[in-house]
């Protein structure tokens, strides 16, 4: 039976999970948000791996096959993304309860109670067939696929439709709601799910227009060309395989949980290991002539000298202030009303920086409000916020004695364009054109990974509790 | 606590509390029992000289790390800011004056006496001068006696620079002394007590160096702060310090004949797993939590920085009866904070190399800039010269606010685990060849 191996990395702000085999291959990666409830967020973060291991294990069985035929990775694809809203569908349900419960508790006056369920009724019906839209034409874009981010979104959206006198109330609902709601795991069926995803697919595909003109929404391209026509026959040649990986045994032979929330993962002492070690390996891991590590994550940031192993010699870590990490790009885009992902597109577009002070996130926001006053164009703005994140990140980068050939940079804010941008111009400004600056797409799982191969090598770093056990290398 | 071996451990202990107790008492009684009172810090502090006087000192920063210790720091500090301290105003400063503002209420509840003289014995850290503007200011009209210490800029301790001290000795501090005292200078009493200081000095370095032994008998940092109280302190130069120290060298003779590890509040150590050498004084606030961290984890601090603060002996130097100015102005002179950076990353590359260990961690301390200037430095030249690997943390001496229990922990299980690892793939190379 094939090994798997799992990491758990419970950050401040997400929660990541990844799967590898005896290759040290990551086949499956699972991520959510953090929330109050940090085992329910580790374990949809381990499922989510295990649904998405499921669909690379697909793959790969079908490599000649899709090689062969395009629309099967389409197919497939779409099929995950379906899949995904059917999770999301279930949980859309238990909110659904959740918020009728609230609204039952908290009214006590029956007309009151009534008028508020009607609009939570009207609020679902009209939000629920667009992120179904969403999903299905793979809409979702760059936005945070998280449940609670892309509900709220959408409550918003209607709730801001209505009357102003019902904010009030409608929030409350929600706000006690979410909670309890997000914090609840789902356990699903995966067969139960993956079937009602292909019957959903075909009904999308069976409604396709006929030509672009019809809906401009579609994002028509090649393979769906291929599909359109063939699709019954593309499901039930896939069919049989799905139903295979459905029944597949994910054996986890060993997992580590790191992160900031990983005393409280429900492991044993002796899987647990820091986030500085698992960083550093599974970006030694993928990129093995790496030698400094850059990690920015929610609230750390973390620079990280390795030896030949991947092991760390010295780290050094932000103190006592957060300024400069995940949350103060957060903070930002709250402040400007623009969605995370949308910061460092925007930032590309300076045509200078601005000097923007980093020490602290809520002076930011103030700087920010004085310089938008001052006429400064908010693409200067967030490119000069963008670059004191960076000299922040240059800081502690030598307080850790400097860069050395090859740097890899690795967290979430490693997907932002322009915290790349700024860090490739410092390096180079500092440390010379000669260091080669690695940045892989799984940058935010790098954490994870590391610590689902040190799973797989079951080197002991372990804590005097987890000693006791023996166990062989 | 009933065995047998613990009762021979605590015979120092109960030394020690008894010549503490005894001190506090008597400063209690000062005015009655018509002693002056010296207010007058730790670093190249002139026990032996005030101690041949007849009076008795008083160490505002030991107050002050107590009162950290006792959970009363966070209050005082904050009366002294109410008054116009600075948030970036050494903690220990804040802490004291908070605590005179408060009654001066010393460790054992006693009422401490008023200074009749202010002894500034070390000029090394800026803020004590600063320091005792400020209490000149609390009590008005109070002598004050500075004595100049020239730091140790070029890596030594030159003829002139005694000869400076000794001038400054007799034409600044002593006539003071004679005056407040009322009291002649009596150079052979003097003497006595340097041949005393010289007996506890060579226990002490001998004490020290047993922690070479593998395991360790001693954690000589958070132990060790214990252990440094009576030679840093009121004591030196006194037969209950020599006492001290002889009872104290045989109890960890015993240990390592018995190969019994550290002791810590909740017993002795089960296992040592790695080896430190720490530089910079400790958390006072939270110093159980800190040192839980690290025993829990199998930590022996093997050699610390922050215990050579009030004297530096175990590179060489003694105090000499038989020139007994010349000496004390060496002793202020040699102590750690007077050295340069060079001669710290000596030091500390000789105790990483002589005491075996596995790792060097900074605690850089926000308040003291006597110690934290230059402490990455100190971090990459180790690091380069030893290739044990280096560790940094960041708390406060004795502010609250600005120890992270969370943050901490975080870095050092990180640093630990670190440290295991190299001991595995270490071995592992060793395996291979």
């Amino acid at each position: 039976m094939n090994k798997y191996y799992l990491g758990v990395d419970l950050g401040s702000t997400t929660s990541k999970a990844v799967i590898i085999n005896e290759n040290d291959e990551i086949i499956g990666r699972g991520i959510t948000n953090t929330r109050s409830n940090y085992s329910v967020a580790a374990d949809i973060a381990k499922d989510e791996a295990i649904y998405n291991a499921r669909f690379s294990v697909l793959e790969k069985k079908l490599e000649n096959e899709i090689n062969a035929r395009p629309e099967f990775k389409k197919y497939i694809n779409d099929l995950e993304s379906v899949f995904q809203y059917e999770q999301f569908k279930v949980r859309l349900d238990r909110l659904g309860d959740e918020l009728v419960a609230t609204c039952n508790n908290f009214f006590k006056d029956e007309t009151k109670r009534n008028e508020i369920l009607n609009h939570l009724r009207s609020i679902r019906r009209s939000f629920k067939p667009k992120i179904k839209h969403d999903y299905l034409y793979n809409n979702l874009g760059a936005k945070n696929q998280f449940f609670r981010d892309i509900v709220s979104e959408k409550y918003n959206e209607e709730v801001n439709k209505l009357d102003m006198e019902l904010f009030e109330p409608l929030m409350t609902v929600w706000d006690k709601s979410i909670s309890p709601a997000e914090n609840q795991r789902v356990q699903f069926n995966f067969q139960e799910l993956v079937q009602k995803a292909m019957e959903e697919l075909r009904e999308k595909y069976k409604n396709l227009p006929d030509t672009i003109s019809d809906n401009n929404s579609v994002n028509f391209d090649a393979e769906m060309n291929l599909l359109k026509g063939n699709f019954d026959q593309v499901a039930e040649t896939l069919r049989q395989h799905i139903e295979e990986i459905a029944k597949i045994e994910f054996n986890i032979a060993n997992m580590t949980g790191t992160g900031y929330g990983r005393a409280l993962l429900p492991f044993p002492s002796d899987c647990i290991r820091s986030e500085i070690l698992c960083h550093a390996f599974g970006a030694h891991a993928i990129f093995p002539e790496t030698r400094t590590v850059l990690d920015i994550g929610g609230q750390d940031t973390k620079a990280i000298q390795v030896d030949k192993y991947g092991l760390v010699t010295s780290f050094q870590m932000n103190d006592r202030c957060a300024a400069g990490c995940g949350r103060y790009l957060g903070y930002i885009a709250d402040e400007m009303s623009i969605s995370l992902n949308e910061l460092g597109p925007m930032a590309m577009k300076a045509e200078k920086d601005v000097n923007i002070c980093s020490t602290c996130t809520v002076f930011a926001g103030a700087e920010l409000r004085e310089l938008t006053n001052l006429g400064e164009k908010r693409e200067d703005i967030l490119g000069g916020l963008h670059k004191a994140i960076i000299m922040r990140a240059m800081s502690l980068i030598a307080r850790s004695g400097g860069v050395f050939n090859e740097f890899t940079f690795t967290g979430g804010v490693a997907r932002n364009p322009a915290v790349i941008k700024y860090l490739t111009q410092l390096v180079k400004e500092n440390y010379g054109d000669n260091i080669k600056l690695n940045i892989h797409t799984d940058s935010i799982f790098m954490g994870a990974l590391g610590g689902a191969m040190f799973a797989r090598r079951n080197i002991q770093a372990d804590l005097p509790a987890g000693k006791k056990e023996t166990k062989t290398v | 606590m009933a065995d047998p071996k613990e009762a021979i451990k605590e015979k120092s202990m109960v030394i020690q509390k008894d010549m503490l107790a005894k001190q506090f008492n008597e400063l209690s009684r000062a005015k009655e029992i018509g002693k002056k009172v010296v207010y007058t810090f730790v670093p190249g502090n002139l026990t032996e000289l005030i101690l041949a006087f007849d009076m008795l000192p008083v160490y505002p920063e030991i107050n002050a790390l107590q009162s950290g210790m006792r959970k009363k720091s966070g209050g005082y500090i904050k009366d002294a800011e109410k008054i116009g301290y600075s948030e970036d105003v050494c903690t220990y400063v804040k802490c004291d004056i908070g605590m005179m503002l408060n009654g001066n209420i010393g460790p054992t509840g006693e009422k401490l006496p008023s200074p009749d003289l202010l002894l500034l014995s070390y000029t090394g850290c800026f803020t004590f001068l600063k320091w005792f503007e400020n209490l000149e200011r609390l009590y008005p009209g109070v002598p004050v006696a500075m004595l100049h210490t020239p730091y140790q800029e070029d890596g030594n301790i030159t003829k002139d620079q005694v000869d400076y001290m000794v001038k400054q000795l007799k034409e600044e501090v002593i006539p003071k002394f004679e005056q407040v005292s009322g009291k002649k200078f009596d150079e052979a009493r003097l003497g006595k007590m340097l041949e005393n200081s010289v007996t506890a000095e060579e226990y002490w370095v001998k004490i020290l160096e047993l922690a070479k032994n593998k395991p360790s008998p001693i954690d000589a940092y958070f132990a060790g702060v214990y252990y440094m109280g009576p030679i840093n302190t009121a004591f030196r130069g006194t037969d209950e310090c020599v006492e001290y120290y002889q009872e104290l060298y045989k109890e960890v003779c015993e240990r390592v004949k018995n190969k019994q590890l550290p002791v810590n509040p909740e017993g002795e150590m089960k296992e040592e797993r790695f080896r430190l050498v720490v530089e910079g004084p400790p958390n006072w606030t939270n110093f159980r939590e800190f040192w839980k961290i690290f025993y829990d984890m199998g930590a022996v601090i093997v050699a610390s920085t922050y215990t050579k603060v009030g004297g530096l002996y175990d590179t060489g130097f003694r105090h000499n009866p038989k020139e007994p100015l010349e000496s004390l102005s060496r002793y202020c002179m040699g102590c750690y904070t007077n050295l340069n950076l060079p001669q710290r990353v000596d030091l500390i590359e000789k105790y990483v190399k002589e005491y075996q260990a596995d790792g060097f961690l900074i605690n850089s301390i926000k308040s003291c800039n006597s110690f934290s200037a230059g402490q990455l430095m100190i971090m990459r030249q180790i690091e380069q010269r030893t290739g044990v690997p280096v560790g940094f943390i960041e708390s406060d001496l004795v502010d609250p606010r600005y120890f992270s229990y969370a943050n901490i922990k975080n870095r050092l299980e990180s640093y630990f685990q670190m440290l295991e690892q190299r001991k595995i793939i270490l071995n592992q190379e060793v395996n291979q060849l």
